[in-house]
């Protein structure tokens, strides 16, 4: 019996802490963005963010969807060679990265890269007192660390996105075009023809859902560490599990939501 | 004047503060002493705000301080942390200069550098340090420049934890001057907590000694070494011997 009490014990411990912690980034969610109507913003982190939230993560996001892109094209070709759907290649790999692949890629690659360096930076500052310094110099952290970073999230993950998409489908153009035959121009029509608004629409709101997790929770974790280093790498491996579950959720929600019939 | 009256604080069962009672005079150098972990910073982030207390009543100037506008309230202080707490993304120049280049004291950049240089002059650093980054710097270093930045905007009341620690002592006599020339020039108020017997006796007009989360002792540096306070002489003293229990 006392197991059985033990074991519920445990399980409501555990919803306990899930609902605490819900209620808790809720809240800080919702400061955030009431930072956004409560002047002073900080315009030089503003755009610093941008930049290292948007231009540095072109690289990796580049990269990721490229070959994406490409794997993608083979498999469509060599799945469909069985049901004689070879020619299906630029309309799946279309719809493929654009509604799915390109946001929840990007999203994933804006996780490790982002959310990890916010959550370790802040998460630093926080046990080497930065944060109090912060606050004693009359700046709010809210507004100088988190607002500008979220609002980074918010702005450049969208075009992220926008460019991982196409950057996915020239690397299934490029498989499809060079190894599998396709003609350049059916490829290309091909692919516009297929995809729709809502398409592009649902992918961009995707990519401001997913940049928006991303930053907001680095900045969580980074602002609730505690306990030295060690606290520091469990802030930064928390927040960076956090986001890809949190995305890979919304991702869910939302593909539900644009496109359940 | 800063009052506290029956300060408490506790870390889940860890009760640091038991019911402090303290007052500073406006226009003087308070000196708080006591071992490792009594709670001394933790005294100062109350009075900041930095960290919330679970009861009492800390005023300034006989207002409570958790009420009234409280841009207007920090920027009546400067404080030098324990670690310096300089941030690593700005130059030196930068930090020093932190409050001079945004919000309501913000000043033209030139002007803002040249202040933050004569700052860093009067901590001892040189000009071509100004633009290096917290992390190009030696620990004591880094600590003068936290203390630079702590003056920047020449504040009313500032706290210094630990100035000296981590100092030559040829530098720690140049920040006690400092620190003292603050309170008597510039008519700052100023709470300081070292371990630094010598210290304490350059800067301190008055000394506490906060023990078990209390105040034990407080009163004017010239009376501490006839206080009869069996607590404050073996603390002075550095003595193994006495009610302070040392953990071996």
């Amino acid at each position: 019996m006392s197991l059985l009490v033990a074991f519920l014990a445990a399980i409501g411990r555990t919803v306990l802490d899930l609902l605490r912690l819900i209620g808790r980034f809720a809240i800080f969610a919702g400061e955030t963005l009431s930072h956004l109507v409560r002047p002073p913003l900080y315009p030089r982190e503003i755009l610093l963010n941008l930049y290292n939230v948007g231009y540095l993560s072109l690289p990796v996001v580049g990269m990721t969807a490229v070959f994406t892109g490409g794997a993608l094209a083979l498999q469509i070709h060599s799945g469909g060679a069985r049901f004689n759907a070879e020619a299906v290649v630029p309309q799946i790999v279309a719809i493929g990265m654009v509604r799915e692949l390109g946001p929840v890629l990007v999203g994933l690659m804006v996780a490790a890269r982002v959310t990890s360096s916010i959550a370790a930076e802040i998460a630093t500052m926080k046990v080497t007192e930065q944060i109090d310094a912060l606050v004693t110099l009359s700046t709010h952290p809210m507004k100088y660390l988190t607002l500008p970073r979220v609002l980074a999230g918010l702005v450049m993950v969208p075009a992220l996105v926008g460019i991982g998409d196409v950057i996915g489908i020239l690397g299934g153009y490029l498989v499809g075009t060079r190894t599998l035959g396709f003609n350049s121009g059916t490829y290309l029509q091909n692919t516009v023809d297929f995809i729709e608004t809502l398409d592009v629409v649902s992918s961009l709101v995707k990519g401001a859902a997913f940049g928006f997790i991303a930053t907001l929770l680095g900045c969580y974790f980074g602002m609730n560490t505690r306990r030295g280093a060690q606290g520091v790498g469990q802030a930064t491996k928390s927040a960076v599990e956090a986001a890809a579950v949190l995305i890979l959720a919304t991702n869910f929600l939302l593909t539900r939501l644009f496109f359940s019939v | 004047m800063i009052e506290l009256r029956d300060v408490h604080k506790a870390f889940g069962s860890n009760r640091v503060l038991r019911g402090v009672n303290l007052r500073v005079e406006t226009g003087t150098s308070m000196v708080i002493i006591g071992g490792s972990g009594t709670g001394k910073s933790v005294t100062l982030k109350c009075i900041l705000g930095l960290t919330r207390p679970d009861s009492g009543l800390i005023t300034l100037d006989g207002k409570d301080v958790t009420r009234g506008d409280r841009d207007a309230f920090l920027a009546r202080f400067g404080m030098l942390f324990q670690g310096g707490a300089l941030f690593d993304s700005l130059t030196v120049w930068q930090n020093v200069d932190f409050r001079l280049l945004r919000g309501a004291l913000k000043r033209p950049r030139e002007e803002a550098r040249e202040i933050a240089i004569e700052k860093l002059r009067r901590v001892g650093l040189t000009p071509d340090q100004a633009d290096l980054y917290p992390a190009e710097l030696s620990g004591g270093m880094q600590k003068r420049v936290g203390l630079a930045r702590a003056i920047a905007a020449e504040p009313e009341i500032i706290f210094f934890d630990e100035p000296t620690t981590g100092l030559d002592p040829i530098m720690s006599g140049v920040i006690n001057a400092l620190i003292r020339e603050i309170v008597t020039e510039m008519g700052a108020t100023a709470i300081t907590i070292t371990h630094d017997m010598t210290s304490m006796r350059a800067i301190a007009d008055n000394v506490a000694m906060l023990h078990d989360g209390v105040i034990k002792w407080t009163g004017p540096v010239s009376e501490m070494d006839n206080s009869g306070d069996p607590y404050l002489e073996q603390f002075i003293t550095g003595s193994a011997e006495g009610p302070i229990e040392a953990v071996r």
